[in-house]
């Protein structure tokens, strides 16, 4: 199981590998408390009229809590749907394009929601 | 490459389907399937957002869809599925210490996994609700 320290500095030939592991475990150690504060955000919100949702979500700390959210679980969701793919899908072509959807995917959501919470924060 | 086969000889290992299902396998399964299917989630919660950042007119249409009872289902199910994929990731960050990794703790795991996540999410909607009705 455990692997001599001496061959893990070299790490092989290509000298890197375990930043997607360790950037992986960082994500899941932030998203356990921005989970659950998205959880209690969207129980207490539900069918709330738009005047208090806005305010809810302009409050700075909301704001910046849910900005970490969606950075921290579009970088997780972006490693995961990536290893599901490295795992599921053989054909080199289907591979590749499968792999680019994905992190366009994840950009994408991330990039979407942080716009989102961008303008409700500056109130425009 | 020439003529060489030893590839296509190599031997595989046998797929899932070749073993008794166990708890443990399930549950492996059920944390692939829990954070493929919050992608979904991902795009409902910006499309929550992003309604909210357009205005009272665009949110109406969001809020109404998730005010109803299918809407509810869906966060209700998103939610499950954020709290069951969150207790299986704290299992594998439990693992990644070296802890854990025998036969008993694996299998109190996976009941934890299953009990705690449902346990959770009925706990938030109802204190969710609570707190709605006392505001």
């Amino acid at each position: 199981m455990a692997t001599p320290l001496a061959k893990v500095r070299g790490l092989g030939a290509a000298h890197r590998g375990t930043e997607t592991f360790w950037r992986q475990r960082m994500t899941a150690v932030a998203n356990i408390p921005l989970v659950i504060f998205l959880i209690l955000s969207i129980v207490t919100h539900i069918g709330a009229d738009y005047e208090p949702v806005r305010a809810y979500l302009a409050r700075p700390l909301v704001a910046l809590a849910m900005l970490a959210l969606v950075i921290s679980a579009s970088i997780h969701m972006r490693i995961g749907l990536k290893e599901i793919i490295e795992d599921y899908v053989h054909g080199q072509g289907a591979k590749v394009a499968a792999l680019l959807l994905v992190s366009f995917f994840a950009i994408g959501v991330g990039l979407a929601c942080t716009l989102a919470l961008v303008k409700i924060s500056l109130g425009s | 490459m020439g003529n060489n086969t030893t590839e296509a000889r190599r031997p595989l290992s046998p797929h899932f389907q070749i073993y008794r299902p166990m708890l443990t396998m399930m549950m492996s399964i059920a944390h692939r399937i829990s954070g493929a299917s919050l992608a979904i989630g991902f795009v409902l919660l910006a499309w929550w957002l992003i309604a909210v950042s357009s205005g009272p007119d665009a949110f109406t249409t969001v809020n109404s869809f998730f005010a109803s009872i299918i809407g509810r289902l869906v966060l209700f199910l998103f939610s499950w599925a954020l709290i069951h994929h969150m207790l299986g990731g704290i299992r594998h960050l439990i693992w990644d210490t070296g802890h854990g990794l025998d036969k008993t703790s694996i299998e109190i795991f996976a009941w934890g996994t299953i009990i705690g996540s449902t346990a959770l999410t009925l706990l938030a909607w109802v204190t969710g609700y609570w707190l709605r009705s006392a505001a």
